[in-house]
């Protein structure tokens, strides 16, 4: 009888599996050797999310990253992705696109090299593509804008192109979650528009998205959900819900200007620059 | 006429050039991956702890290769723990292990004044004293190499690229890590007797540097650096004769000279 009361309740409530959680950190403590950088850090992101996570420099993004894309190991707690342990995920269900500024861009690899990159979880062992291989570099590049630029060095090719290549290199295995570090830096703010645009486009296909930046303007424009985190979790919700004075002030410790115009929110420091002051 | 086609009478000669040729596409391989990874110190750092390992081997009546491949291996292993644990960074780690293993090779041969084995030729490469043994040991390392970078592409690409996102990728790094210690200590303990300790780092990196600078794609930079290898290894082997020089001296100072026209092409071009 205990057993059948058992199934039952197993079944009406909620597991893993069937909350969907893409993401489901429990309890995880992380640092290096003996600093600690954040501690007993709990959360829990949804299947088909798009969340950005905002902090100010060394608040521990780029730690909790590592700690999700399992580089680095959590001191204490569980990640478990997809209800799977981090580590042990089919391999090519996570996408990652790197911060572009750690790229070696002087590496010999043309825009195509990279893309296949992303194969690699195919286990062929030739160097050459196969026609399969080629078609479906071909079709994710054409989707993504950098069809024409395929047999060019990533050097040659503008900022927007360079986070497309990696872009494409991330989806090409067609992942269930998709981690962005700082896609927003390093590139203009057309370039961020777009890549933002394109991210939502990503999403709505079901791709769970997640990623760090420091531009609080593009998140509040582009991204539905926010994180504000340092060295923990400050607050999460709708940018418009949670970008208030004092949240942004906890978490990035200085006054923070927020404006509202016709829906829309500018975010600036306070403090105004002294070459201002010269102008008088 | 009959002078050109002289050298190509003697036996010597015919192994020496067909040891030159393998090491030229050995070495020309792996090189590309040695440049790319920011380890160019790396060979020359890996010779000397060869040499020492070898002196070490034979204290205990072991082989020149095995005593050689050990304390290479060792070496290898130890500067990628200590530069993956520490903050201390790759030429450092590279300078202290390699030369800690030489300085113990030095010291025993200085303490055992008997010593009776010459190591003059991987010293200073001496490719006309090639043995059949010599021969088969580098056929053998440059087959196992090739085939491996051949089938193993992908996989080192990635993590010689991005070595992180390769991680992520479900790439197993630290096997890639390991293989390419080993490929690349033995290609440089094969590659000794052929143009020596003092010559094996100008050998990994000349044919790597002047392919990359004409090709900006990574499976054209590693067929160019092949060529470039095995054809420095021909004409160097001939220029030895002709001018009777060292053969390990002029296949590097050969090396040396494509490098430096192909350098003053490029920089012409970018004006």
């Amino acid at each position: 009888m205990q057993h059948v009361w058992q199934v039952l309740m197993q079944a009406i409530t909620p597991s893993d599996a069937q909350s969907h959680a893409a993401i489901k950190l429990t309890g995880v403590t992380a640092g290096y050797g003996k600093h600690i950088v954040f501690r007993d850090l709990s959360l829990e992101i949804a299947s088909g999310q798009f969340i950005g996570i905002v902090g100010p420099t060394a608040c521990g993004k780029t730690t909790l990253l590592k700690i999700i894309l399992g580089v680095q190991p959590a001191i204490t707690g569980t990640v478990r992705l997809h209800n799977h342990c981090v580590g042990s995920a089919k391999p090519g269900t996570v996408g990652y696109v790197p911060q572009l500024g750690s790229v070696d861009w002087t590496f010999p690899v043309t825009v195509e090299e990279v893309i296949m990159m992303g194969l690699y979880t195919n286990g062929r062992y030739w160097p050459w593509l196969s026609k399969t291989e080629k078609i479906s570099i071909h079709a994710m590049a054409d989707r993504l804008g950098v069809y024409d630029c395929l047999h060019q060095h990533i050097v040659n090719i503008s900022g927007g192109q360079r986070q497309r290549t990696f872009l494409a290199r991330a989806l090409i295995n067609r992942p269930k979650l998709l981690i962005l570090d700082e896609p927003t830096s390093g590139v203009d703010i057309k370039t961020q528009h777009e890549v933002l645009h394109l991210l939502g486009d990503i999403n709505r296909e079901g791709i769970t998205i997640l990623l760090t930046t420091h531009d609080l303007n593009a998140v509040a424009s582009h991204l539905p959900w926010v994180i504000c985190f340092n060295r923990g979790m400050i607050a999460q919700g709708r940018p418009n819900d949670i970008f208030t004075n004092e949240i942004l002030t906890q978490t990035y410790g200085g006054d923070i200007v927020i404006v509202k115009h016709e829906g829309h929110l500018l975010i600036a420091n306070s403090t105004p620059l002294n070459f201002m002051d010269d102008t008088k | 006429m009959e002078f050109l086609l002289e050298p190509f009478a003697y036996d010597f000669f015919m192994r020496g050039l067909l040891a030159a040729v393998m090491v030229g596409a050995l070495c020309g391989a792996v090189g590309v991956y040695v440049v790319l990874r920011g380890m160019s110190y790396v060979g020359h750092g890996l010779s000397h702890a060869a040499i020492g390992g070898a002196i070490i081997g034979i204290t205990f009546n072991l082989d020149f290769y095995a005593g050689a491949l050990i304390m290479g291996l060792l070496a290898a292993l130890a500067i990628n723990q200590i530069t993956k644990n520490s903050h201390i960074k790759l030429d450092a780690a590279i300078g202290i292990v390699t030369t800690a293993i030489f300085a113990l090779g030095v010291a025993i041969v200085s303490k055992l004044r008997n010593f009776k084995q010459n190591f003059e030729a991987a010293l200073f490469g001496n490719i006309l004293g090639i043995t059949d043994q010599d021969l088969m040991m580098i056929a053998g390392v440059t087959v196992i190499t090739l085939i491996t970078m051949f089938f193993c592409y992908r996989t080192l690409l990635f993590s010689t690229f991005d070595h992180e996102a390769a991680r992520i990728f479900g790439v197993k790094t630290n096997t890639v890590e390991f293989l390419f210690s080993l490929l690349l200590t033995l290609s440089v303990i094969v590659s000794l007797n052929v143009v020596g300790v003092t010559m094996v780092a100008a050998t990994l990196i000349a044919p790597a540097i002047t392919a990359r600078m004409l090709t900006d794609s990574f499976s054209r930079m590693i067929v160019l650096a092949i060529l470039f290898g095995s054809v420095t290894g021909i004409v160097g082997m001939y220029l030895s004769y002709i001018f009777n020089v060292a053969s390990g001296t002029t296949i590097v100072l050969f090396s040396t000279l494509v490098f430096s026209l192909t350098l003053m092409a490029h920089l012409l071009r970018r004006q």
